[in-house]
C-alpha cells in the first residue's frame, strides 16, 4: 500500500489540534527537556573549550635547579618528556625567559637591564590531560634537578568539576527528562486513539492494516517532538546570547570564554530534532502497541 | 465461498459457543442465519470477521483459511466482507461522504478513486444527495443505509449482516432486507443474521438454524422453531 504522507500528515495534525491542551503540555515538557539539556549540554561544551585553551596557554612549568649548567638543565628533557601524561615539553633558558617577560609585563622598560641570572632555567610542560595535573606535576617535581613546579591547579580543577558535574548532570537529567516526555507525548496520543477509538474499529473492520492505523499516530508524536524541538532551540538561542553577554559584561567571569552560538548551532540543532522525534515517535509507538493488539 | 467444517469454538470462560458446526455458503447466495438468543450466531459473525479463531474444525472464508491464518493477513481477508451492524456503528463527527471515505482509505484507496465510487454507492442504496449531512441528521432507516453503503463501498465478495433491522420499525426493516436482497442480486453473497422470524419468511431465501451451538436446520423457506 502506498505511503499517503499527506494524509497521515493531515490527521496527525488534526489528532493533535484536537486535543490541544494535552499538546500543549506535550510541546512544554519536550522544550523544558531539550532546554536543560542543551544547556548542561552547552556548560559541559564551553568548560572543556576552556580547559583546552588553558591547556595550550598555561602549561606547568618546571624550574631548573639553578646551580646546574646549561648542558645539565638541557639533559633533562628526556627525564621530563618520560613522565606519564606530558604529552610535551619545551627547553626555555634563563635569556628567553627574561625576554618573554619583558614582553609580556614591562611595558615600562623597567627590568631591560636585568641580569638573566635572576631568571631560572625552565621547561614548559603540556599535558595530554588536564585532569592529570596533580599527579604529574608531583612526578615532574621528583626528577633530580627539578627544583620547583608551577601549576594553576585552582583554575583548571574549577574548570574540571564544572565539566564533570555539567556532564553527570545533564546525563541524568536528561535520562529523567526524556522518560517524563515519552510518558506524556504518550499519554496525549492515548488520547486521541480513545477518542479515535470507534473510527479505528472501523478501520481494522473493513481490512485496515495496523500500519496504516498507526502513521496517523506517528505523525502526530512526530509533530508534537518536532514542535517541541523548535521552540527549545529558539529559546535554547536566546538564553545563550544572554548569558554569553552577562558573562562578557560581569567583572569576574571575564576569564570564561563562551563560544559564540553561531559556531555551534547546528549540531545543536540536530541534536534538539534527533531528541524530539525519537521522543514523539517513541511516546506515539508506546500509546498504541496495546491498541493494535485487539 | 465460505466453508464451515466442525468448527467449535470455547470461550476461556468455559463456554462452549459452537458445538461442530458444519455448513457451506456458495457464491452469490442469500443465506439468512437465525436462532433464539446465545444460540451462537454471534459467535459466528465473529468467526467470518477474524475477530476470534475457533477452538477447532476448519474455517474458509473467500480463499482464506481461518484455522491457520497469520496476524497480517487478517485485514486483506477482512477486504473481502462487508460487515452491518445493528447499531450502525457510523462516525458522528463525520459526514455520509466521510465516513465512506474512511472505509476507503483504510484500505488504500486513492482520492479518485474515492471520488468516482461513492457516488455510485450512494445511489445504489438511494442516499444520493445526502453526501454532507451527518448521522444523526438522518433517519435510522438512512444511517442503516449508510451502513450498508459503507461496507459495499470497497466492493467485497460478500455481506455480513448482524442484525441489520434490530434497531427499525417494520416498515423500515423491510426496505433494508429488499436493497440486501438487490445488492445480492447484483452478484454479492449475502449473509443476514436475524431472529425476526416475519422478515425472514417474506423472503423465500435459505435459511440456516442455529440452536444450543448445532445446526438445528439449514433449507429453503420459512423460519420456525
Amino acid at each position: 500500500m502506498k505511503h499517503n504522507v499527506k494524509y497521515f500528515f493531515r490527521e496527525g495534525a488534526g489528532n493533535m489540534l484536537s486535543h490541544s491542551f494535552m499538546s500543549f503540555a506535550a510541546i512544554g515538557v519536550t522544550v523544558a527537556c531539550l532546554l536543560i539539556m542543551g544547556t548542561f549540554s552547552l556548560v559541559a561544551y564551553n568548560a572543556n573549550e576552556n580547559l583546552k585553551d588553558m591547556q595550550k596557554e598555561n602549561a606547568i612549568l618546571a624550574f631548573v635547579d639553578e646551580t646546574l649548567s646549561d648542558t645539565e638543565a638541557r639533559a633533562l628533557q628526556p627525564m621530563v618528556e618520560g613522565v606519564d601524561g606530558v604529552a610535551d615539553c619545551t627547553f626555555v633558558t634563563r635569556e628567553e625567559a627574561k625576554e618573554a617577560y619583558i614582553e609580556q609585563f614591562d611595558e615600562d622598560d623597567l627590568y631591560s637591564g636585568v641580569d638573566a641570572s635572576v631568571f631560572r632555567h625552565r621547561y614548559v610542560i603540556h599535558l595530554k590531560d588536564k585532569a592529570d595535573m596533580d599527579q604529574v606535576a608531583e612526578q615532574v617535581e621528583q626528577v633530580e634537578g627539578i627544583a620547583k613546579i608551577r601549576a594553576d591547579h585552582a583554575i583548571s580543577n574549577g574548570f574540571i568539576t564544572l565539566r564533570n558535574i555539567a556532564g553527570v548532570i545533564s546525563v541524568a537529567l536528561i535520562a529523567i527528562l526524556l522518560i517524563i516526555s515519552v510518558f506524556i507525548i504518550s499519554n496525549t496520543i492515548k488520547l486521541t486513539t480513545f477518542d479515535r477509538r470507534d473510527e479505528i474499529a472501523i478501520m481494522k473492520m473493513v481490512g485496515a492494516t495496523d500500519s496504516f492505523i498507526r502513521w496517523p499516530f506517528v505523525y502526530e508524536g512526530l509533530l508534537l517532538g518536532l514542535s517541541g524541538a523548535a521552540i527549545a532551540f529558539g529559546l535554547q538561542w536566546l538564553l545563550y546570547e544572554a548569558i554569553a553577554k552577562g558573562i562578557e559584561n560581569s567583572d569576574t567571569l571575564q576569564l570564561i570564554n563562551v563560544s559564540p552560538f553561531g559556531g555551534i548551532w547546528a549540531p545543536v540543532l540536530c541534536a534538539f530534532i534527533l531528541v524530539g522525534i525519537l521522543v514523539g515517535v517513541g511516546g506515539s509507538l508506546t500509546a498504541i502497541r496495546k491498541f493494535l493488539r485487539v | 465461498m465460505i466453508r464451515l467444517k466442525d468448527v467449535e469454538k470455547t470461550y476461556d470462560n468455559g463456554t462452549e459457543a459452537l458445538r461442530g458446526i458444519s455448513f457451506g455458503i456458495e457464491d452469490g447466495e442469500f443465506v439468512f442465519l437465525v436462532g433464539p438468543s446465545g444460540s451462537g450466531k454471534s459467535t459466528i459473525i465473529k468467526l467470518l470477521t477474524g475477530e476470534i479463531l475457533p477452538s477447532s474444525g476448519r474455517i474458509m472464508i473467500n480463499g482464506f483459511s481461518m484455522s491457520n491464518i497469520s496476524d497480517r493477513q487478517i485485514p486483506y481477508m477482512r477486504r473481502t466482507i462487508g460487515v452491518i451492524f445493528q447499531d450502525f456503528r457510523l462516525i458522528g463527527k463525520k459526514t455520509v461522504y466521510d465516513n465512506l471515505a474512511l472505509a476507503m482509505r483504510a484500505v488504500g484507496a486513492s482520492s479518485k478513486e474515492i471520488r468516482s465510487r461513492i457516488p455510485y454507492v450512494l445511489e445504489l442504496v438511494g442516499l444520493s444527495g445526502k453526501e454532507d449531512r451527518y448521522p444523526d441528521e438522518l433517519s435510522g432507516g438512512e444511517q442503516q443505509r449508510v451502513a450498508i453503503a459503507r461496507a459495499l463501498v470497497n466492493n467485497p465478495s460478500t455481506i455480513v449482516a448482524d442484525e441489520p433491522t434490530g434497531n427499525l420499525d417494520p416498515g423500515r426493516s423491510l426496505e433494508i432486507m429488499t436493497l440486501l436482497e438487490r445488492i445480492n442480486a447484483l452478484g454479492t453473497t449475502v449473509v443476514v443474521v436475524t431472529h425476526e422470524k416475519g422478515l425472514v419468511n417474506h423472503f423465500d431465501k435459505r435459511v440456516i438454524m442455529i440452536d444450543a451451538g448445532v445446526v438445528a436446520g439449514d433449507g429453503v423457506g420459512t423460519y420456525e422453531v
